[in-house]
């Protein structure tokens, strides 16, 4: 005899941290994001925080900030975690469970600790990178204190912290390819390049675009490495959108404006999984 | 989730790419890239935490040096007690480890109490609950940052363990995991308990949990994970250097301006990293597929 009490005695939980903590605090944040601070008070006034947020060039530099270093991270990692899952997948190399294991290292280590050492590596004047390039005759790379270095700075640890974590997942989905569409287009005189454009490619395609979306949904969101790495600088060069959330939440107390600029990631994300969504369909059929 | 696939790889299975270049052309040249390849990148994925470990057990004076040392120092616990002098890391050591654990306990046993729920009763609301729930997915955590930090200063919570443990960002998500987990569990199973007149929650915790134990800790790695390492709520919630979590007290320390203590900063780090190595080490096909549960679709 089943309780008709159980299924919501088992829910109960779960359902009111969910809603005490993560719903309420998403309505509110709307809510928020139509009103204004003044004072103590918080009075509606419509879309004043969103008409200001269009006419703010931080926001917009922050916008492109975020952009340009997920064009320039998630490309790079994806590309390596691919070529080196296909590679850990060829037959003839050994020790493939260690050599995953240590690869995935850099996915178990906190973004924090990541920006830490990394920012004590890229030091211009003594860090080991600067040592190291010195050797090769390439002298003070400004990795932080210069705006488009600083910016390939912080792709550079993204890409060390995720290709890892991306490998495995193309690993998984490598294996769940048939051998026998290899042996086809090994009959059909494929040789290992077009079997890797015209099999492992294709099959691969919705792994592909599951990582694309992770990773770009990922970065818009970038705030620890940042944060640590370089405080947003020089100037606002590395500041994203999630800084500029936070300055504006936490420094400058303007709850409404940063609520106005998280509604505005929400919205960044909800494009980005939607464009994602078309451009892998298409073309499928 | 993928994991045995990964692990239990039979020749059969493998991808014979590389296997055929080899039959066709000249044996070694692709082997030679394939593992050129391959060694390049552990070097450069293990050479940070190598250089933190040593830089860790170094002076702060011989971190910057250069030619660099290589070998590791006997600083460690120097640098330690120097950077619990600065600030009280042992103390932000264990929030650290209080936060992971009772966060990883409540979202887990939450997710997989109400997973277990949406997957084998069917109820009013169930439907309207649950995508509910999907739908929160979407929203990133930093858009519920500001209104949680104005609710835990109008109840007066700053600056507690509430405050660091109750919001659990990875919960909606846990749910999901489980109640596709927990389809899996035998009806027959359930129902047998049911006629020997086992109660509901008894039947929670003595069948269903058994059962699906290796999702459970599949999810209960990741919460534990997404704790230890969450930066941001932490930033916010805490505002007082003993209710610090690692990764706060650590970027509180290296944004000083004034810092010149490299080696207890890295000794710091090797203190935030060396437990989940062990826990990774301990646990390292679940590991895996706890990371990237919900990652891996086929």
């Amino acid at each position: 005899v089943r309780s008709r009490a159980a299924p919501y005695a088992f829910i109960a939980p779960a359902v009111l941290l969910f809603g005490a903590f993560t719903a309420y605090p998403i309505v509110r944040s709307l809510l928020l994001s139509f009103q204004a601070r003044s004072g103590t008070s918080y009075p509606f006034t419509g879309l004043s925080n969103y008409t200001r947020l269009l006419e703010d060039p931080e926001f917009f530099r922050s916008l492109l900030n975020t952009a340009e270093i997920a064009l320039m991270a998630s490309p790079t990692h994806l590309v390596l975690a691919l070529a080196l899952a296909v590679a850990l997948n060829a037959g003839f190399v050994r020790l493939r469970g260690v050599l995953r294991t240590v690869l995935f290292l850099p996915a178990i280590t906190s973004l924090v600790v990541v920006a830490v050492v990394f920012s004590i590596l890229f030091n211009t004047g003594f860090g080991l990178i600067n040592q190291v390039a010195g050797v090769f005759g390439i002298s003070n790379v400004p990795w932080l204190d210069e705006p488009l270095w600083a910016k390939v700075s912080v792709a550079l640890v993204l890409v060390w912290r995720w290709t890892g974590y991306m490998m495995v997942i193309y690993l998984a989905a490598l294996q769940t390819i048939p051998r026998e569409l290899y042996d086809a287009a090994a009959v059909d005189g494929a040789g290992a390049w077009n079997q890797f454009r015209h099999v492992t490619l294709p099959q691969l395609r919705p792994t592909i675009l599951f990582t694309v979306i992770l990773s770009l949904i990922g970065t818009s969101q970038l705030f620890d490495e940042p944060f640590v790495l370089t405080r947003g600088g020089p100037g606002n060069a590395t500041e994203t959108v999630a800084m500029f959330l936070y300055k504006n939440g936490f420094e400058f107390f303007d709850a409404p404006y940063a609520s106005a600029v998280a509604y505005s990631l929400v919205l960044i994300v909800a494009v980005l999984t939607f464009l994602s969504m078309r451009v892998g369909s298409r073309g499928v059929a | 989730m993928a994991e045995a696939t990964i692990e239990q790889t039979s020749d059969r299975q493998r991808m014979p790419l590389a296997a055929r270049i080899g039959r066709r052309t000249s044996a070694w040249a692709p082997s030679i890239g394939v593992h050129v390849l391959l060694i390049l990148a552990v070097v450069v994925s293990v050479f940070p935490f190598y250089w933190m470990f040593v830089g860790a057990t170094l002076p702060s004076s011989e971190v910057f040096r250069v030619p660099p040392r290589i070998l590791p120092g006997s600083h460690l616990a120097e640098n330690i007690r120097g950077l619990n002098d600065t600030l009280p890391f042992i103390r932000a050591f264990l929030n650290s480890c209080v936060v992971a654990v009772a966060g990883t306990a409540l979202g887990t046993g939450a997710a997989a109490a109400a997973g277990y729920a949406f997957a084998k009763f069917a109820f009013p609301g169930r439907e309207l609950i649950f995508f509910v729930l999907l739908m929160s997915v979407m929203v990133p955590a930093q858009a519920t940052i500001v209104p949680l930090f104005l609710m835990f200063s109008d109840i007066g919570w700053l600056n507690t363990y509430q405050a660091l443990i109750l919001p659990s960002p990875l919960l909606p998500l846990g749910i999901f995991l489980m109640r596709q987990q927990m389809k899996a569990v035998p009806d027959e199973l359930i129902d047998a308990a049911r006629v020997d007149g086992c109660g509901e929650f008894r039947i929670f915790l003595k069948i269903v949990l058994p059962v699906a134990w290796p999702a459970v800790a599949a999810l209960g790695i990741l919460m534990f994970t997404q704790r230890w390492m969450d930066f941001l709520w932490p930033l916010v919630a805490a505002q007082t250097e003993d209710m610090y979590t690692l990764p706060v007290a650590l970027a509180t320390l290296a944004g000083r301006r004034e810092l010149t203590d490299y080696g207890g900063l890295l000794a710091g780090c090797l203190i935030a990293t060396v437990p989940m190595m062990i826990v990774f080490f301990a646990l390292q096909r679940r590991f895996v597929s706890g990371l990237t549960a919900g990652a891996v679709k086929q």
